[in-house]
């Protein structure tokens, strides 16, 4: 048993007061959860601090919440763990997670607690209704229903069952572990900047219906999510949902796994994004590093047997983009203006390790992408391996713990 | 007052699936549900569904395995709908879009259970109650139209007509407070188990036994209340579920000198015997000293390839990952049994008809009875969909036949009495809540759970009847309308109180062993006296007893080893 306190920001809707901070002790262990905590204060203290919660377990997805700033569930996240967070967090910044910027109320307040509160607050990019609770319906399901969430499947069904390829189904899986929790929406940085973006959440339900062999409606659904302006092209790679995500779904692995079906159709990304993607494997492949002076024009103007072959939408693009490099220049945002001269890159030692990979790659007939991961499971496996390896050496360890 | 023909209770796999049968015989359909659809408990069944649906498998096999399962207590004729239909069931499932795991050829691939006498379950990873229900909620979204859905709506009680026929229900919009009162031409009640009246639990905070109680108090019979069982692997403390699917994949179990102990207890089927004999099992082996200092066994999937592992268990990765810290495809990790199921419940015919007219219910709230004394592991998915199917389209047909009879306003009146009682007791006039809820819990699993006697199940039922009293004064703090959890865990309470109620009763009248309820101090079988149902009736002084028939079609009790 270990004493915590937990700051929750609270909002009392029928109190006519805004949102504010209270502070609850608890006392339990560390290997019990951030909701083990709020329960009991629930239980203990205060009835009506609200927070939707079922299973304990992480497979209703009824707890997404933000502990320390970070979008997750609260059932998932051991309070022990939150804790060295909240420490790590003030340690590092001296500021906690929790913005000042309404009153605090509670126990914690005044009494020296145990150690610095674990912040909890409701999910983000969703309006809150009550203390933890958002409203979940006017966010995150509309966007769910605005992808057909459901199979559309051809004709009449078979006798038996549907005969496809088992890894297709291993596949879809993946985004089949989504339990609609919403701690991906939560953490989205692209749709704090576009509310209207569908999303990662939907976009990986999307995908469970392109990646079905028994779905029918394949490009149909491809060329609705591509032409979207808050579609797939709306993603920004910046992992937030990965990170977030309790069940391993990776949305944007799976927004990716889109936009590679919506290129093989032959579907215009606007934002040059698969063109970019391209490129930018081609670069490495051939030089065994980025060679950013020809990152443009092969994004651009893709060189084709010793021609270019300008893209005009990419260049369209280009021009567009120019005050923008100008501001970069200004700033000094892009100060290695050198790189962009062809033939000064630096030569780098591992050049041809990098060359060697690309090779292994194609004589394996493995997929070469930039941003899916494999199975996790494999991953998981290679890591252990991986871990035991680096323990071994020295060097290894100090790497690890020197950070 | 919203009307529907034909309205579902609860939407877990067996309330969406019989609204989603009533909808497609054209009747206009409400679903209920007081948490949203895809947070329903049927997420957490992980192993897989039964089907003898391979061509060297029959479904007198699946229904002979679930009767001896059952310890002869299952009704026959209600076990042969079940295993017959479980086929069709199953390729309808896959073609709505269930990514069920499929074998090399690309067809549909099966893994063993405990208590099967073939590999006959199928299974999407360990995920697979989660995988079905999101699909069967895809479905509800594409017939929106059809079907209403009222999310975050919490049920308070039945509405009876004249004749004593069911024609509503009350309900609270979660969201506002609002009570309303529903029309109905046939109510289905799907409101799952009643996990939590024990602690711990594999059961999310919601099983709180609201339809089994809600059916109770209007008046319709409770059947086989005292069968409730232990699931052998769940995390000590926590009662997190670890699926039975493990040891269908090879992994033992063992004691704390390392020996695999039930090959004392089951030399043929091993970790594979039914539930029921295995949590005795691993109790006994507990109990005698053979267990860890934290009153445990050790559940070894080490002995299971690490990719099959992946493929095939990954949620038991992250559970004993995040729950246990554990690695599971390194070491060992230790379990309990732990409650787990409410075999018994509203007793319901084949077609989900209960004793009263326009009251069906289906999945673990009802009892039909399929499961007996004991359920074998992947048979409740299958329950609720079969049985929530036939309601569903029984419902349909019985609306299609009969006008609404408007319910009485009273019975409205009544709950909001109830409610305003609730919110008027001033802070510290009792108990709180939760403190009942605990002394509840700990009480039913230290006295009704793996092994019992009379002296313990009547001490149980002692206290039980003392915090139904507490009950009745204790306060709540919060008095407001938008979401008020503390109001609604006041009145699931009140339902799992007559539910602790009616297992004490049921499991006190029954002086046999059989299936999940074993009486050290009568434990042998007795097919004599007890080859029979409990029901049970309230009345002002508590449930009235009373008997049924198990009906035998092709199958003979017979004596139950593995």
């Amino acid at each position: 048993m270990a004493e915590y306190t937990i700051k929750v920001r609270r909002f009392q809707p029928e109190s006519g007061e805004g949102p504010y901070w209270e502070q609850f002790n608890v006392d339990l262990d560390p290997s019990l959860s951030v909701l083990d905590g709020l329960l009991q204060a629930k239980d203990n203290e205060d009835g009506s601090l609200a927070v939707r919660c079922s299973c304990r377990a992480a497979i209703c997805g009824s707890c997404g919440m933000k502990v320390n700033g970070q979008s997750t569930l609260g059932c998932k996240t051991q309070i022990g763990e939150a804790q060295e967070q909240a420490d790590k967090m003030v340690g590092a910044t001296g500021v906690s997670a929790a913005v000042a910027d309404s009153p605090i109320r509670g126990e914690g307040a005044d009494l020296g607690s145990a150690g610095n509160p674990i912040v909890i607050e409701p999910m983000g990019n969703m309006p809150v209704i009550k203390d933890l609770i958002t409203d979940m319906e006017s966010t995150h399901w509309t966007k769910i229903r605005r992808v057909t969430p459901w199979l559309l499947p051809h004709g009449e069904p078979p006798e038996r069952e549907y005969i496809v390829d088992p890894e297709s189904m291993i596949d879809i899986t993946q985004s089949m572990a989504c339990i609609q929790c919403g701690a991906c929406v939560s953490s989205c940085l692209s749709m704090e900047a576009d509310p209207g973006f569908i999303g990662p959440a939907a976009l990986a339900k999307a995908y469970r219906f392109v990646g079905d062999p028994r779905d029918a409606e394949t490009q149909e659904r491809l060329h609705d999510l591509a032409e979207d302006p808050h579609g797939i092209y709306d993603c920004t790679h910046c992992f937030s949902c990965i990170d977030a995500c309790p069940k391993g779904v990776a949305p944007m692995d799976q927004i990716m796994r889109l936009r590679r079906r919506a290129g093989e159709e032959g579907i215009e990304d606007p934002n040059s994004g698969h063109d970019h993607e391209i490129a930018f494997v081609k670069i490495i492949e051939k030089k065994g590093t980025l060679d950013e002076s020809l990152l443009l024009q092969e994004s651009f103007a893709p060189g084709v047997k010793g021609k270019l072959k300008p893209n005009r939408r990419a260049i369209r693009e280009m021009i567009g983009s120019i005050p923008i490099a100008i501001r970069g220049i200004k700033t000094g945002k892009m100060r290695s203006l050198h790189k962009l001269i062809p033939g000064v890159h630096p030569k780098l030692p591992d050049q041809d390790d990098v060359k060697a990979i690309f090779k292994h790659a194609e004589e394996h007939n493995e997929e070469f992408n930039l941003y899916i991961k494999g199975e996790e499971g494999e991953l998981a496996e290679e890591d252990v391996e991986k871990g035991i390896e680096r323990s071994a050496e020295p060097a290894g360890q100090e790497a690890d713990s020197g950070q | 007052m919203p009307s529907h023909d034909v309205l579902v209770i609860g939407a877990g796999l067996a309330g969406q699936r019989a609204a989603l049968a009533a909808a497609e015989e054209g009747v206009s359909v409400g679903i209920i549900s007081k948490v949203h659809p895809v947070r329903s408990h049927s997420n957490a069944a992980q192993g897989g569904i039964n089907a003898a649906l391979n061509p060297g498998d029959s479904w007198e096999s699946h229904a002979f395995d679930t009767i001896k399962g059952s310890d002869y207590l299952g009704d026959q004729d209600a076990v042969e709908v079940m295993t017959r239909e479980a086929p069709e069931e199953i390729l309808h499932l896959e073609h709505l879009g269930v990514t069920f795991h499929r074998n090399e050829e690309g067809k549909l691939g099966t893994r063993a259970f405990g208590g099967a006498s073939a590999a006959r379950t199928y299974y999407v990873a360990d995920i697979t109650g989660q995988a079905i229900m999101h699909v069967l909620y895809e479905q509800l979204m594409k017939y929106s139209e059809q079907i209403a859905r009222y999310e975050e709506w919490f049920c308070s009680s039945l509405a009876l007509d004249e004749n004593g026929e069911c024609c509503g229900v009350v309900t609270r919009n979660v969201a506002d407070g609002q009570m309303e009162l529903f029309e109905a031409k046939s109510v289905i009640l799907c409101t799952g188990g009643n996990g939590q009246v024990w602690r711990p639990t594999t059961n999310a905070l919601i099983c709180t036994g609201d339809g089994i109680a809600m059916a109770y108090r209007a008046g319709a019979k409770l059947m086989d209340m005292e069968m409730i069982q232990y699931h052998p692997t769940t995390l000590a403390g926590k009662g997190f579920l670890i699926t039975e699917g493990a040891r269908g994949e090879g992994a033992h179990l063992l004691n704390a000198n390392g020996e695999r102990f039930m090959e004392k207890y089951a030399p043929n089927k091993m970790e594979l015997a039914s539930r029921d004999v295995v949590s005795r099992a691993e109790q006994t082996e507990i109990n005698e000293g053979r267990g860890f200092p934290d009153g445990t066994v050790a559940l070894d999937i080490t002995v299971v390839p690490k990719k099959r592992v992946h493929e095939a268990l990954r949620e038991i990765v992250l559970v004993g990952r995040d729950f246990a810290g554990v690695d599971i495809t390194r070491e060992p990790i230790h379990i309990k049994p732990g409650n787990h199921y409410t075999m018994g419940g509203v007793k319901t015919d084949i077609d989900g008809r209960t004793d009263i007219p326009g009251l069906y219910s289906a999945g673990e709230t009802a009892c039909v009875s399929v499961h007996g004394g004991n359920r074998l592991g992947a048979n409740s998915l299958l329950d609720t969909l079969i049985f929530g199917k036939r309601s569903g389209r029984d419902a349909a047909a019985r609306a299609k036949r009969n006008d609404y009879t408007r319910p009485s306003k009273k019975v409205l009146e009544d709950e909001e009495n109830l409610v305003a009682n609730l919110m008027s007791r001033e802070k510290g006039s009792g108990r709180r809540i939760s403190e009942i809820k605990l002394e509840l819990g700990q009480t039913m699993d230290g006295k009704v759970a793996v092994f019992r006697d009379e002296a313990g199940i009547q001490e149980a039922l002692e206290i039980v009847k003392r915090l139904k009293e507490e009950a009745k004064t204790a306060y709540i703090d919060d008095h407001g309308s938008v979401f008020n959890q503390d109001l609604i865990a006041a009145i699931e309470l009140g339902y799992m109180l007559d539910n602790a109620e009616c297992t004490c009763v049921a499991a006190l009248e029954r002086k046999e062993s059989r299936g999940a309820q074993y009486r050290t101090d009568y434990p042998e079988r007795n097919d004599e006296e007890w080859l029979k149902h409990i029901d049970l009736e309230r009345t002002d002084d508590g449930p009235e007893l009373s008997y049924s028939e198990v009906t035998i079609t092709q199958w003979e009790p017979q004596e139950r080893t593995y």
